[in-house]
């Protein structure tokens, strides 16, 4: 009698996670040190999603994969996760996104205006990106830039308050690049990065914790009713 | 004349270019405050804050000494600083992360004493790309400088500050929301009791979770003393506080202003503050605190700019800004993309806000286009009740977090405030302003 072909692998290998081969060698580094800084590697699952659209203009399955296997998670839970967040885009992006907020003190200062201006000039209703892959429009909530209504801004960064004619001049600046020094590609969010790496020693902490939670585990022991509570 | 008087608290340095960089901030008295507090007990810190009573500026104003003293009888694990700011029309922790970050970064280490926490998490709402750069950029600074890390100024207290960019929700400036969202999850509020994160914050470890500008105003207190922090305003509402003005008016921006002694009046009119409402039209409306806050009235106007006396008038101060609307304004528009805000921001969790804001935010749109019924305002009003029984202020609770029973705030005073003008909408099957 030969043996069944098994249907699907071992459950364990299932279950190991593969070394990251998505992100590049320098982004996992980055990603390792970010991971350090939390006290639990998850904490860091929504930082490496940043890093993941730094590097591809948005978060990819594949990237979603390497993440899962960074801070042990399945790659379910990481969109699960992303899925949340309007920053995070599971779906590819143009290379800006121009977020132009409608929320009330804009509105009031004639956002909604400036959107149909934006649909029109652009070709493309909010949501949508231009054929050419340069603009994704974005209709935004408020984006805290209020003294500057109607607020815009291009890759989460502020372009102040625009009028239906300086937004199709910022439009053709991004096309033909002539801002590309003070905004980067979608993706990347924090140019600058820590300079030192834990200041308080990882194990010095844990210690920290440990005896807390035993501090709180006797304190919780001490007021706990005697018995299992009757019935 | 309140108005000019009051020291510069939180702004004193904002006027000048590099007001973030190290250089300004140390020809500025930079840091004097938190060596000064490295010289005095934990203890001592702390009574300084509960002496200033200072009122936590992210929006529900409880007092941050009382937050911290629920946490002296333990240890705490974590300070998480909330700057999530992300209700509309509110910008005054944008200025300050971005303006003047090393007095964040001194407020923070001077609560990480008090508090005796090794380890500090400021959370920056993702869109704040800038400000997570300064920010960032500050910490760099003062970790060289000797301020934040270890030994900070030889004085044997380490601490160590990780900024955590978020990623685009409304939700998460609800603290519970913040700490699972730092946990690396979907940002859904907890399920209170707890009540507060004193007891169960950050992986389940005793947590403090103070706002932005609450924490910008530490160095000052230290430096003075809480009992001249305590000094101005009046009543429960001490200090100055950063007022966010938007909407109608001639100059909107962020004001420091001394609490209580000024008035909504003051801030929307003087010439040195608001300016008054463009194109010499009239007051219609104002929000005094945030969307989630119940509109006011040009009657109201005169009202002091203080927590409990807005309170007692029906509405809040809450996260310190101030909508303007002026005579021109369409009421039920205004009212409905403030819905439809809220119904975007609902996290799912539960049925009152996820399932209520989406129906409230279609009548609302059909009324304003022109398709509404005169049995909808019942409607409204019915729908409303059913997220915050009785429709009540402060709102009756329906669901995990606050920002189910926020709902009904702006709908509710727009149909009691200008009922009329949503009667004219459904009659003549279109809005008057367009």
């Amino acid at each position: 009698m030969t043996e069944p072909t098994p249907l699907a692998p071992p459950r364990r290998a299932a279950l190991a996670p593969a070394a990251p081969s998505h992100l590049s060698a320098d982004m996992v580094a980055r990603a390792r040190q970010l991971i350090e800084l939390y006290p639990e590697p998850r904490s860091a699952l929504i930082p490496l999603c940043h890093l993941a659209q730094e590097q591809d203009g948005w978060l990819t399955p594949e990237a979603m994969v390497d993440i899962a296997g960074l801070v042990g998670v399945t790659p379910t839970e990481v969109l699960g996760t992303a899925s949340f967040y309007d920053m995070l885009h599971t779906e590819p992006v143009g290379k800006y996104v121009v977020a132009v907020c409608t929320n009330i003190a804009c509105l009031l200062g004639g956002a909604a205006e400036l959107l149909e201006h934006a649909e029109d000039s652009l070709g493309i209703g909010a949501g949508g990106t231009t054929p050419d892959g340069t603009v994704t429009l974005e209709e935004a909530e408020c984006l805290a830039d209020c003294d500057r209504a109607p607020c815009v801004q291009v890759n989460h960064r502020y372009v102040g308050a625009q009028t239906p004619e300086s937004f199709d001049r910022l439009v053709g600046e991004l096309r033909s690049g002539a801002r590309d020094a003070d905004i980067p590609p979608h993706g990347t969010l924090i140019r600058v990065r820590r300079a030192n790496g834990l200041a308080v020693d990882a194990a010095e902490v844990a210690r920290e914790r440990a005896a807390a939670a035993d501090e709180r585990a006797a304190r919780e022991a001490a007021t706990a009713p005697a018995d299992g509570g009757g019935a | 004349m309140a108005i000019t008087d009051p020291p510069k608290i939180v702004t004193a340095r904002i006027g000048h270019d590099d007001s973030h960089t190290l250089g300004r901030y140390l020809a500025t008295g930079g840091y004097d405050g938190l060596r000064k507090a490295l010289t005095m007990t934990p203890e001592a810190v702390a009574a300084e804050v509960d002496a200033a009573s200072l009122l936590g500026r992210g929006g529900a104003g409880f007092p941050a000494g009382r937050k911290w003293s629920m946490l002296r009888k333990a240890p705490v694990t974590y300070l998480v600083v909330n700057g999530d700011e992300s209700e509309p029309a509110t910008f005054k922790d944008h200025l300050l992360v971005e303006r003047d970050p090393h007095q964040l970064v001194e407020g923070v280490v001077i609560a990480a004493y008090a508090l005796q926490v090794s380890q500090v998490f400021i959370f920056l709402r993702g869109e704040f790309a800038l400000g997570l750069e300064r920010v960032q950029a500050a910490l760099n600074d003062a970790y060289a400088h000797g301020a934040v890390g270890r030994d900070i100024f030889g004085s044997g207290f380490s601490v160590d500050v990780v900024v955590h960019p978020g990623a685009g929700a409304y939700i998460c400036g609800e603290e519970t929301a913040l700490l699972e969202s730092l946990e690396g999850k979907r940002g859904f509020p907890r399920i209170k009791p707890p009540f507060f994160p004193a007891a169960i914050g950050l992986y389940g470890d005793p947590t403090v979770v103070n706002n932005v500008e609450t924490m910008s105003n530490l160095p000052w207190i230290l430096l003075n003393g809480g009992a001249a922090f305590a000094a101005l305003g009046g009543g429960r509402s001490t200090g100055t506080r950063l007022f966010a003005l938007a909407g109608h008016v001639n100059n909107p921006g962020v004001y420091e202003l001394e609490m209580v002694t000024t008035t909504f009046n003051d801030l929307i009119n003087a010439p040195v503050l608001g300016g008054g409402i463009p194109h010499g039209r009239g007051l219609k409306a104002f929000i005094p605190g945030g969307v989630s806050a119940p509109w006011f009235g040009p009657d109201q106007i005169d009202l002091p700019l203080g927590q409990d006396e807005v309170a007692e008038a029906g509405s809040m101060l809450g996260s310190g800004s101030v909508v303007v609307m002026d005579d021109h304004t369409c009421a039920v528009r205004a009212a409905w993309r403030i819905t439809k805000f809220f119904s975007r921001e609902s996290c799912g969790q539960c049925t009152p806000c996820r399932e209520g804001s989406g129906w409230l935010e279609r009548i609302m749109e059909r009324i304003e286009r022109g398709q509404g019924r005169e049995e909808d305002l019942d409607l409204l009003l019915d729908a409303c009740d059913n997220i915050a029984p009785g429709l009540t202020w402060p709102p009756q609770q329906t669901t995990i977090c606050v920002l189910g029973p926020s709902i009904p705030s702006s709908i509710s005073s727009a149909i009691t405030m200008f009922r009329d003008e949503f009667l004219v909408h459904i009659k003549e099957g279109g809005c008057p302003y367009e």
